[in-house]
């Protein structure tokens, strides 16, 4: 399984470079998709349906919305001039990059592998879960019960975002 | 757009919406749940808006209508959750009704519920920002 979800992720990593440096954006999109549906496939692999339900979902309407912006606009890249404060730029990336993964490398030396996680916290949720909330499905017995702060959290987000997203793209303002 | 995309659309948009409705209702049960659920529910909208177009002057009744609805899901979910204070418990987000058998689908007590009000409040927040971006378009370009 690991194998196979690293050939996926190499896919994905491979489509996000494309999208970075695409001449046309319209296939730059189509780049993106790779990344999303890439990442359906590697939630089901983990054995995650819930996740590869709501990614698969929010995946094809995004692109459907971005697909219609770049239609509507340009489909040709902005050309930026290479000079002295892009070169910082990228010197200031590239080392902001090595020091991030340098403490990744040390970071994952710590970690347990992959599926034997220690589940100090996890193992009266799991195994609790359908005696205190008597829902059969796990995630949503943790997500409406014992973690509903969160859900609730998730909600007035989105809820938020529609608020910001009306308010920002009001053509006239109210009197 | 063509008849053929039409008429696919208006075939593919009711079995869609079924869809979302046995992803909510079943939330407790098999894998999904509200946040899915809605998500599918708002994909069915968008379809049928992308494959008929509608002029700017209808979408802002359907965007009033939308932003509404999740206006309303969202405070709907906040009183069920303060409806355990009324009924004497002290715990926020408490389980209240009974819990039935384990695998039946009216079980779970309040669980239900709270995944078909966040179902309506996913749904109504996603179609609105879709809504929201059309009627811009439709606006700027006139």
């Amino acid at each position: 399984m690991e194998l196979s979800i690293s050939i996926i992720l190499g896919f994905m990593i491979i489509g996000a470079i494309y999208a970075l440096h695409a001449k046309d954006l319209l296939s730059a999109v189509i780049a993106m998709g790779i990344v999303g549906y890439g990442l359906v496939i590697c939630f089901l692999l983990l054995k995650a349906p819930d996740l590869a339900i709501v990614q698969i979902v929010v995946e094809t309407i995004t692109l459907v919305i971005m697909v219609a912006v770049v239609l509507d606009s340009t489909r040709e890249e902005l050309e930026v001039p290479f000079d002295r404060r892009s070169l910082l730029n990228r010197i200031a990336g590239f080392i902001i990059f090595a020091g991030l993964f340098y403490f990744f490398l040390l970071a994952i030396q710590s970690l347990d592998p992959l599926g034997m996680h220690t589940m100090r916290m996890a193992d009266p949720y799991v195994h609790g879960a359908v005696e205190h909330t008597g829902s059969v499905n796990l995630v949503t017995g943790v997500l409406f019960d014992f973690r509903a702060y969160d859900t609730l959290g998730e909600a007035v987000i989105l809820y938020t975002a529609a608020l910001g997203v009306l308010t920002l793209l009001r053509m006239k303002g109210k009197k | 757009m063509s008849t053929i995309v039409k008429k696919v659309s208006q075939l593919m948009a009711g079995l869609i919406f079924m869809y979302g409705i046995y992803i909510i209702l079943h939330g407790h049960l098999t894998p999904g749940g509200g946040f899915a659920g809605g998500a599918i529910l708002a994909g069915a909208f968008i379809l049928l808006i992308l494959a008929f177009g509608s002029s700017a002057l209808k979408l802002k009744k359907e965007v009033s209508g939308s932003s509404n609805t999740e206006s309303l899901a969202i405070l709907v979910v906040v009183v069920l959750a303060l409806m355990a204070l009324l009924l004497g418990s002290k715990i926020f987000f408490f389980n209240y009704l009974p819990k039935g058998e384990a695998g039946a689908l009216l079980s779970a007590g309040v669980i239900p519920l709270y995944n078909i009000f966040i179902g309506i409040e996913v749904a109504g927040a996603i179609l609105t920002i879709f809504l929201a971006l059309v009627i811009f378009k439709e606006e700027s370009s006139k």
